[in-house]
């Protein structure tokens, strides 16, 4: 009837667990209470969780990767504090088939939830701002894909405490990730959480394509596009080239270890070198498809905050998209030590090397752009900064082991573990929080404090080198990656250096968090200094989001912009507003739906029932899918038209508060 | 928001003209990927082509007399949507109906041949657990087949709403065109399927 779910698949013997159950437990039960004592059950169905607004569906992504990362953070927390401990014969507090599956958790949880969940929130709100246009091109299928990527989060976090989560990586490598070492559910909790967000990613990509070449404003040529809009269109690009092969990898892993097929197992004939192949020809360009939107969002900050146009938007575009190609050309060097034979090696090797070429090229864009402005150190402006300097030395490390002969040293070791959260986190992580700053005004009207950003990106800053550099160290010494224990003195001192590095970076992630409810307070206080009255709350905005007002309405456009060049915004300010000549008329929008949140239980209760054998629910959750999709094949009724009165309304109360913050200046 | 406000009639469609929601070229796109997720498949089968770890080869197994069959079947199916295709840009309700009525016949027939061939070859002792060779076979030519059937679905359903308040809206037209493009490239993609898999395996 439960498939392989027993009472004992609850691990309620592991002290660690039931804490953390009875932590989120308690959290979860005075949210809701909350909820319901304010009575916003209705108000959260209705405006949020039935959305197709595209304005909204970033906003709960976003949220989803803050909440991802305060979990995926916890593991760090974990592993950093257990390798200060576990040395010379002391076990420390996690056994070792705890600790694979708290490395694991973290990679896939930081990756896929955390990271990608956190970009296409800002895919969602700023591109169709940036380019003019009222929504997506297709709003449901939006709301579809935040569902995917949604499940595929509460399926790993539910293994926390119903079973167990893989151990085998974030990758899941086999031949240990096949059924014959692997027998648990864990692995089939990962095969499951990655293939349905992988699939909701996919949708995105779709979805965000479709919108970038379709439904551009009138007269936004390509070489007039915002930055953050091309660096994303390029990062959408690669997601549809390679999201199809993570889809294709992680199903034939699970044809091996549900149907006992051959792909990856040691008998049989299957390879094991191919799932390398395979994993990393999608994983490589995932890297880049993460770090492109960043590139764009410092693009965007960086003219914003030096009072200039971007230097070199020309070169900016073109390198990102040599990045993209040469991108998809690098994946082998995730495994020199394979044993391709030199001649593959060399070329993956020289391929590498290219990609700092263009990398180069926009760094130094960024520094001609800062050159001789006005620059405003504000909370946005720091990240890129500490960025910049950080970023560059992990591209260092990156050239180092892109020599297969010197991989051959550091492969696997915390040499390469440091290079990759070097240029994850300080490039990644940093431009999207960085971002999340700089269009928060934007989103909700009113500003983060700047005092608490810029205590959090110290904290980041100084806690990343303190936590890593020392990892590089004791890679160089020869300590391997994933290690539960170890007894070498030298590797001690620079362990227990880390430690102290992931508790500054604590601090740095509460400051964010103490900056998110500060924003709460202000909102709920309607505190007249964080307000942004004008739409332009940083005052020089260049790209066509800052011309309306904030919060942006849900039609977004009054008027559709017409687009005279680039950094149309700037232009207008510079050259005054052309007084619109075309009257306002109905605007036609999506409507909402019951049918997103919908797909997303069956699909959750199809994923779930998959990870434990429980075939009929897994039929139930297939045929709920199906039958919803139907019905909105069916449905008619699914759009509607914002009359007149209400956007006319809408801007001359913009127009007001335009005129009373001028006049208050 | 309130949505409250009156539905729009499909006539008045002033300011949204020059955006007419992009269907068919967003799934153009989805179309795209599928077609990677196809070419990754086929380099697994290439990969996996001579591993036959003892067991059976396809030389062995395929009956290819059955495979022509089944190519036949399945081109003539898209001839035949091409034709419920003209009918719909005429506005032919009827003959769309039929059309479509013949092609899914053709489809079904094609997957149950399919279906037939693979209980045979599992009966044989060459299911897909038998040897990487043949979880690449299954897994390859069954998502073709996989596809097939969601078409075949596909086209079920909107027989019934073409017979229903839908009509040939243009909504339906573009519905129609998009499952077009869908069945076209699952030919295509048999077309390859044929010529790398079985004539490969054969010849």
């Amino acid at each position: 009837m439960l498939g392989k779910l027993t009472l004992s698949s609850i691990p309620y013997d592991v002290p660690i667990l039931v804490g953390t159950f009875i932590g989120v437990a308690v959290i979860g039960i005075a949210v809701l209470a909350a909820i319901t004592y304010f009575r916003k059950w209705g108000y959260l169905w209705r405006e949020w969780l039935t959305t197709v607004d595209h304005k909204k569906l970033g906003v709960m992504y976003i949220v989803l990767a803050i909440v991802m990362l305060l979990r995926g953070f916890a593991d760090a927390f974990m592993m950093r504090t257990q390798l200060a401990l576990s040395y010379a014969g002391n076990p420390g507090y996690l056994p070792p088939h705890h600790y694979d599956q708290v490395f694991s958790a973290h990679g896939t949880i930081m990756i896929f939830f955390m990271a990608m969940a956190f970009m296409t929130g800002l895919f969602n709100f700023v591109i169709p701002l940036q380019i003019g246009a009222r929504d997506v091109a297709f709003p449901f299928l939006n709301s579809v894909s935040f569902y995917m990527t949604l499940v595929g989060a509460v399926l790993i976090n539910v293994s926390l405490f119903i079973g167990e989560f893989s151990n085998v990586g974030w990758l899941g490598y086999p031949p240990i990730s096949e059924l014959q070492f692997n027998p648990g559910v864990g692995v089939d909790y990962y095969i499951w959480a990655v293939q349905i967000s992988g699939v909701g990613t996919l949708l995105t990509g779709v979805n965000f394509f479709t919108t970038i070449v379709k439904m551009r404003a009138p007269g936004m040529k390509w070489m007039q596009m915002p930055v953050f809009t091309w660096t994303s269109f390029y990062a959408i690009v690669m997601i549809l080239l390679t999201f199809p092969v993570l889809t294709v990898t992680i199903a034939l892993l699970s044809l091996d270890r549900y149907l006992g097929m051959h792909f990856f197992t040691n008998d049989g004939g299957g390879s094991v070198m191919l799932y390398l192949n395979l994993i990393w020809s999608w994983g490589h360009p995932e890297v880049y498809i993460l770090i492109l939107p960043a590139f764009g969002v410092f693009s965007e900050i960086a003219a914003t905050f030096s009072g200039k146009p971007l230097f070199g938007y020309k070169t900016m575009v073109y390198a990102s998209g040599v990045i993209t190609l040469l991108g998809c050309l690098v994946w082998v060097h995730h495994f020199f030590t394979m044993g391709a034979g030199a001649d593959v090696n060399t070329f993956f090797g020289i391929m590498t090397m290219f990609i700092a070429v263009p990398t180069g090229v926009k760094i130094f864009n960024w520094l001609f752009t800062m050159y001789k402005g006005r620059v405003r150190f504000e909370g946005p402006m720091n990240w890129i900064v500490g960025f910049m300097i950080t970023f560059s030395i992990g591209g260092m490390t990156g050239v180092m082991m892109a020599m297969p002969a010197a991989d051959w040293v550091l492969h696997n070791s915390l040499f390469l573990v440091a290079h990759f959260h070097n240029v994850i986190i300080g490039g990644v992580f940093f431009g999207y929080i960085a971002g999340m700053n700089y269009w928060f005004p934007k989103v909700f009207g009113y500003k983060l404090r700047d005092s608490w950003g810029k205590w959090a990106f110290r904290c980041w800053f100084v806690g990343f080198y303190l936590s890593f550099i020392p990892l590089y160290i004791v890679g160089l010494e020869g300590m391997t990656r994933r290690l539960n224990h170890y007894d070498n003195p030298n590797w001690h001192p620079w362990l227990l250096v880390a430690c102290v590095g992931v508790f500054v970076l604590a601090v740095g992630v509460a400051c964010q968090v103490g900056q998110l409810i500060c924003a709460i307070i202000d909102a709920v206080h309607q505190k007249r200094d964080a307000l942004d009255a004008t739409g332009d709350n940083w005052g020089s905005g260049r790209t066509l989001e800052w011309s309306i007002p904030s919060p942006v309405p849900h039609y977004n456009f009054a008027r559709l912009p017409t687009v005279r060049g680039l950094d149309t915004f700037h232009i207008e300010k510079e050259l005054g507003r052309p007084t619109p000549v075309e009257s306002l008329k109905p605007i036609h929008m999506p409507k909402y739906s019951v049918l997103g949140p919908v797909i997303g239980v069956f699909t959750f209760l199809f994923g779930f029932a998959m990870v434990w054998h429980i075939w009929w629910m897994a039929i139930i959750g297939l045929l709920g899918v199906f039958a919803a999709m139907v019905i909105r094949s069916a449905d008619l009724d699914i759009d509607f038209y914002v009359p007149v009165e209400e956007v006319r309304a809408d801007e001359e109360a913009f127009a007001k508060r335009i005129s009373a913050a001028q006049a208050a200046e | 928001m309130s949505h409250d406000t009156t539905h729009a009639p499909e006539a008045q469609h002033g300011e949204h003209e020059h955006h007419e929601t992009p269907v068919v070229f967003g799934f153009w796109v989805y179309l795209m990927t599928d077609c990677i997720l196809f070419g990754t498949l086929f380099v697994v089968f290439a990969v996996m082509c001579h591993q036959f770890a003892g067991g059976p080869t396809g030389k062995e197994l395929f009956d290819i007399t059955n495979v022509e069959i089944e190519t036949a079947i399945l081109l003539f199916s898209s001839i035949t949507y091409g034709f419920a295709s003209i009918a719909a840009h005429a506005r032919k309700k009827s003959a769309v109906l039929a059309w479509l009525l013949v092609t899914f016949v053709l489809g079904v027939s094609f997957v149950g041949l399919e279906i037939h061939e693979f209980a045979d070859l599992v009966e044989r002792g060459a299911g897909p657990d038998r040897s990487a060779f043949l979880s690449s076979f299954f897994t390859l030519v069954g998502t073709h087949g996989l596809h097939v059937t969601i078409g075949l679905i596909w086209m079920f359903i909107l027989f019934f709403q073409i017979l229903g308040r839908q009509g040939l809206s243009d909504r339906m037209q573009s519905k129609l065109t998009c499952l077009s493009l869908f069945w076209h490239f699952l030919d295509i993609v048999w077309i390859c399927v044929f010529t790398f898999v079985y004539l490969g395996s054969v010849m």
